[in-house]
């Protein structure tokens, strides 16, 4: 008899599982769902109240997002600066921790904490003398003041010396009495064993990039220099009831992050789970 | 970490030789110079950077915040004035109240939510990597979109949320164009965005719970409850630090989905403080103002950092 009961207990905790996660599913991903939907309504049925199946879709919405925004240019460039920006990060920041971690030198320490310090500035207050900055240099409306405040990651250094420092120091020692120098210790040794975390970063560097709003938003004007997330916010300002232009341009931003995101998936949870657990 | 950052510096033995030979003749001194051009190469890449892009405006910041300067003309110092009116400014008062509130709403959210997501995801079934894909795709969605697709979701008028409201008789708020509701829709919409990311920290943090205390326990005739309680909190808690931590940090930095859902209004309901230092730069030209406005926020988040790195000794297990 008390086999029974635990078998249904067991099997009841079960569905009641399944019905949790499921919940929480369709409100993760309903509004995903929506943005599509809303999307592809015939823009004259929306102010009458959406409906979840829709009568006559239409790409109208779409044919329109295009029309006024040089698209496919601000989808490239929001690859193109979050590539470089995470090529960038990797070699700048993989450097400096192997100095750190391998090149002793006097007032090591003191360098160090000073790069730690900046990793307490947030860009947010540093936007204002940044924009002044950039505005002397007559650098405003470019791709370089797009990428500069990124070059270089605190984070990414601080996170790279502590992979480093892992590295047993016997690998680099006998590499050194085969005759290798920093180059050869940095590139051959160092770089493949602290891989894990060189994704890590990878993953902050893209994703922070990506979503980066506010810095373009004070930096660039021009449309063919603009980000996605900058000009999404542009095309709210211009369509103010038009949802369905709106959400098509949320559909065409979303996409091709959440491809990225399922050919990655397990690397970017892995990615972000890692900085938690150290 | 903390023995790398000691003030002494103990050198190690193959550049210690280096060094030691330098002081000895010309040759070794060469070859300490090449040591330092070395540091030099592998350093300058991401120090360049850093000095030109962080320290310097940093500085600038603090010049520009002694001053009166609308960006166009000629700067005209005024000490400190600027922080003093700012002090004195309701403003400042209400725009900090809404950043404190905006976390005070969405802390709760997100770690609550996260641990319940992470508490179910730690089980074995099938699908478990479906679920947790799918609870994580609104992290890798940027904040703009995330923002404008609750816009529309809590659209007043004729979004799905207050449809749905009304189908089923409820009353239907004004959300972002009410000033009561403007903030909750802003903790709202960020606490769906994040609750992927926290429940990933805190699964990784409840997996790495040994089993055989977990067993123990039971065998002990430990209930969940005080399992949960007496185990699984305690042991999760480095990964709760994170959270809070990480949380605060990029809660006093809230901006993007405030500016993009409600603009800070309306009439500044939900104005936070780095939208305020950017209407004070860019739509009234009180940069001088808004510098020091940073400084201010900037010590802020030093001060609850350091108190919370200080404080964590008391709650987090470091076993």
């Amino acid at each position: 008899m008390p086999d029974i009961q635990t078998t249904t207990s067991r099997l009841g905790r079960r569905v009641v599982l399944y019905l949790v996660v499921a919940v929480g599913a369709v409100l993760m991903l309903f509004p995903f769902l929506w943005t599509v939907i809303t999307s592809i309504t015939p823009s004259g049925t929306l102010s009458s109240g959406p409906s979840l199946v829709v009568e006559d879709p239409t790409l109208d919405a779409y044919r329109e997002l295009f029309g006024v925004m040089p698209v496919w240019r601000i989808v490239g460039n929001s690859f193109g600066v979050a590539v470089a920006t995470t090529v960038l990060q990797l070699i700048t920041s993989s450097m400096a921790a192997y100095a750190f971690a391998r090149l002793p030198f006097r007032g090591r320490n003191v360098v160090f904490a000073v790069y730690l310090a900046t990793l307490m500035i947030p860009l947010q207050v540093l936007v204002v003398p940044l924009f002044i900055e950039m505005t002397r240099l007559q650098l405003n409306d470019t791709y370089f003041a797009l990428l500069a405040p990124t070059i270089a990651s605190a984070f990414g250094v601080f996170l790279l010396k502590q992979a480093m420092e892992g590295v047993p120091r016997e690998l680099d020692e006998a590499a050194t009495i085969d005759g290798a120098g920093h180059l050869r210790i940095f590139s051959t040794i160092m770089l493949p064993l602290v891989r894990p975390s060189l994704a890590t970063l990878a993953v902050f560097a893209f994703m922070s990039s990506w979503n980066s709003f506010l810095w373009p938003l004070v930096v660039i004007r021009s449309p063919e220099l603009m980000t996605l997330p900058l000009g999404l916010a542009t095309l709210r300002g211009q369509f103010t009831t038009e949802w369905d232009v709106v959400m098509a341009g949320a559909v065409v931003s979303i996409i091709p992050i959440a491809l990225l995101y399922l050919v990655a998936q397990r690397h970017i949870i892995a990615g972000m789970a890692h900085t938690g657990i150290k | 970490m903390s023995a790398s950052t000691a003030p002494s510096l103990a050198p190690r033995a193959t550049v210690d030789t280096a060094v030691g030979r330098a002081r000895r003749g010309p040759a070794s001194r060469r070859r300490g110079l090449k040591h330092a051009g070395w540091v030099l190469l592998f350093l300058l890449p991401s120090a360049i950077p850093l000095i030109a892009f962080v320290l310097v405006p940093m500085v600038g910041s603090a010049w520009v915040s002694l001053h009166r300067w609308n960006l166009i003309s000629g700067m005209e110092w005024v000490g400190l004035d600027n922080y003093a009116k700012l002090l004195g400014d309701p403003t400042t008062r209400k725009v900090f109240g809404n950043t404190l509130m905006y976390i005070a709403g969405y802390l709760p959210l997100v770690y609550v939510g996260g641990l319940g997501l992470a508490l179910l995801l730690n089980q074995a079934f099938r699908g478990r990597s479906f679920f947790r894909a799918a609870y994580f795709l609104p992290v890798v969605t940027s904040w703009v979109v995330v923002a404008l697709v609750w816009q529309w979701l809590l659209n007043p008028s004729n979004g799905l949320v207050n449809q749905a409201l009304g189908a089923i008789g409820l009353p239907e708020p004004g959300w972002w164009t009410d000033p009561t509701w403007a903030l909750p829709s802003v903790v709202l919409a960020s606490a769906w965005k994040d609750l992927g990311f926290v429940m990933v920290i805190l699964l990784a943090g409840l997996q790495a719970i040994p089993g055989d205390v977990m067993e123990a326990a039971r065998m002990d005739g430990a209930n969940a409850w005080q399992r949960f309680r007496s185990i699984t909190l305690p042991l999760l808690s480095p990964s709760t630090f994170f959270v809070v931590v990480i949380s605060l940090v990029n809660g006093f930095q809230v901006f993007d989905q405030v500016y993009v859902m409600t603009g800070g209004g309306p009439s500044g309901a939900s104005q936070v403080v780095v939208g305020q230092i950017y209407d004070l730069t860019f739509r009234y030209g009180r940069a001088g103002e808004a510098s020091a406005l940073s400084w201010l926020l900037f010590a802020l988040i030093l001060g609850v950092t350091a108190f919370q790195l200080h404080g964590q000794k008391r709650w987090v297990n470091h076993a």
